[in-house]
């Protein structure tokens, strides 16, 4: 093993994970305002940035696509998956209301397959490398460090950027949760789902909102990580790395709410057998 | 202004909960549900706050009415919009959410504004001064009478005209209980929040309420004003726990079975 590499790797993990705590949060909402584990998380991401592909950038022939400003490009593909949320809600969700919870969670596996062969009906199953990037990919910071091999450790100014954006996104989530109605409604469902229908919150549109506010948090996790890597369908499995960050911080979003998950999953259970009583 | 005709209501499709349950509520006034447990009594506020249909319950027939507009196929968020809150039994609240998180999820379906929330909000410390110290402590912490306390102001936030209280003086002390009654007794005048109390505790029941009915196995067996029902000997005897002043009884005397018998008809 080379030492004299661990400080980037370490700068560079550090910066990547940033985006995969962001991505992780998407998760993490799903999970604690309805208790269904969404595996289709990923490939929201992947569609997300799939979307602010067609709608910014030009395909691999060199031929322009909708060329949108790519600020308007994501923001016009965050409103796409917005939507999105709520029409899963309506169209796979509501359905199963009832159904036992196994069944949704293996309904979003299938979801996550429909959206893998979609899109690679409709954009094509090659990566697309021309991901449209505010900074060049090749801009660097570099910082003299004399361990470091070659005494230089390369900040990749893109990957700063990504860090710090998240970052931005992740504390804007926060503020949103801890200050808004609906972020206070988010937050009072996901404890006690029949609590939260009798003191008057429609419990189906608040996981709606979960829903899309979960497609909201991968795209823009995943257009970050596109202007990275570019956009390819191997991007869905970043969520599998995002794992370690979503067990590391518990499966709690909400401060003072955090559970294990697999702690979650028992008390669930358990919630259950006493609702049926 | 709250009316229930003849409602039955089936659990899972096979069991048979409520069977023929009839109750009017005036408009301002306090009504309680007395019985034991497995009444139906809580069924029976399920039934008018909709949350029924979320534990696989179903009314199979008769009709709720409220201010003659049928209200017993509407969702539990619509029922809450016109006006009847359901106040859940054992204090459920939002534990992780501060005092005051709770009482603004409370207010979240009236779709007030935050000014009038923080009026609400005030209005509500008038009833439960002790609340306001603790608004930003976390409500999972809070002792258990101030939990009923934060319950019953949740429920107050939504601005409701019908109350459904189930059990508040559960597990509660009962200087607690008279203090947290009193309160209730309270809203009802100075609100005009009218009040249908679920009770076990028919005693402070009986004492702050203006009519009552009692069930028992799903339906209502005896109902009349509070005052007649305190002096009833049935109810003086298997809820009240009073018997005849210095009376000695034996057992012949006790076989209560006999005297239920007459109310399951």
């Amino acid at each position: 093993m080379n030492w004299e590499l661990l400080p980037q790797s370490i700068i560079n993990g550090i910066l990547t994970g940033g985006v995969y705590g962001l991505i992780a949060l998407g998760v993490v909402l799903i999970y604690k305002s309805s208790e269904v584990f969404n595996f289709a998380q990923g490939h929201l991401l992947m569609l997300g940035a799939f979307i602010t592909w067609w709608f910014a950038g030009a395909d691999e022939t060199g031929e322009e696509l909708l060329n949108l400003n790519l600020g308007f490009a994501v923001i016009a593909a965050l409103i796409v998956i917005f939507l999105l949320g709520f029409l899963v809600e309506r169209l796979a969700l509501r359905p199963m209301t009832g159904q036992p919870l196994l069944s949704i969670v293996l309904m979003t596996l299938g979801m996550a397959l429909l959206i893998e062969g979609l899109v690679s009906i409709v954009f094509g199953i090659n990566v697309k490398p021309n991901f449209p990037a505010p900074i060049s990919r090749i801009e660097m910071f570099k910082i003299p460090f004399e361990y470091q091999y070659n005494g230089i450790i390369f900040v990749q100014k893109l990957r700063l950027a990504a860090f710090l954006v998240a970052m931005f996104l992740v504390i804007v989530i926060g503020l949103f949760f801890r200050y808004t109605r609906i972020g206070l409604a988010m937050r009072a469902t996901s404890e006690d789902h029949e609590l939260a229908l009798s003191a008057g919150i429609n419990v189906p549109r608040i996981f709606g909102f979960s829903w899309a506010f979960a497609g909201v948090i991968a795209t823009a996790g995943g257009v970050l990580l596109a202007m990275l890597t570019g956009a390819s369908l191997t991007l869905s499995t970043v969520v599998l790395v995002a794992f370690p960050a979503i067990l590391l911080g518990g499966f709690g979003i909400f401060p003072r709410g955090d559970h294990w998950w697999h702690c979650s999953w028992i008390s669930y259970r358990n919630c259950q057998d006493i609702h049926r009583d | 202004m709250l009316k229930i005709n003849n409602i039955e209501v089936i659990y899972s499709d096979v069991i048979l909960v409520l069977r023929g349950v009839s109750l009017e509520i005036e408009q301002g006034k306090i009504v309680t549900v007395l019985g034991a447990n497995g009444a139906g009594k809580t069924t029976t506020l399920k039934a008018i706050s909709g949350l029924l249909r979320t534990q696989e319950g179903d009314i199979t027939r008769g009709s709720i009415e409220l201010d003659g507009q049928r209200i017993d196929k509407l969702s539990p968020e619509e029922i809450v919009r016109r006006g009847i809150i359901q106040v859940l039994e054992g204090r459920r609240l939002f534990s992780h959410l501060t005092v005051e998180e709770n009482l603004q999820v409370g207010a979240i379906p009236s779709g007030v504004s935050r000014a009038k929330e923080r009026e609400n909000i005030e209005m509500v410390y008038n009833y439960f001064p002790r609340l306001k110290d603790m608004s930003r402590k976390t409500s999972g912490y809070l002792s258990g009478g101030e939990q009923q306390m934060v319950v019953i102001s949740r429920g107050l936030m939504a601005q409701p005209r019908l109350m459904l209280l189930d059990e508040p003086s559960i597990g509660l002390a009962p200087m607690l209980v008279n203090e947290i009654f009193e309160i209730i007794k309270k809203i009802n005048q100075e609100s005009g929040v009218t009040i249908l109390l679920v009770e076990q505790n028919a005693r402070v029941a009986l004492d702050i309420a203006d009519y009552a009915y009692v069930m028992e196995n799903g339906r209502v067996v005896l109902d009349g004003p509070a005052d007649q029902l305190a002096e009833n000997e049935d109810i003086k005897e298997f809820y009240l726990g009073l018997t005849q002043v210095g009376e000695r009884k034996s057992y012949r005397d006790v076989k209560h079975y006999k005297r239920r018998k007459r109310w399951l008809g």
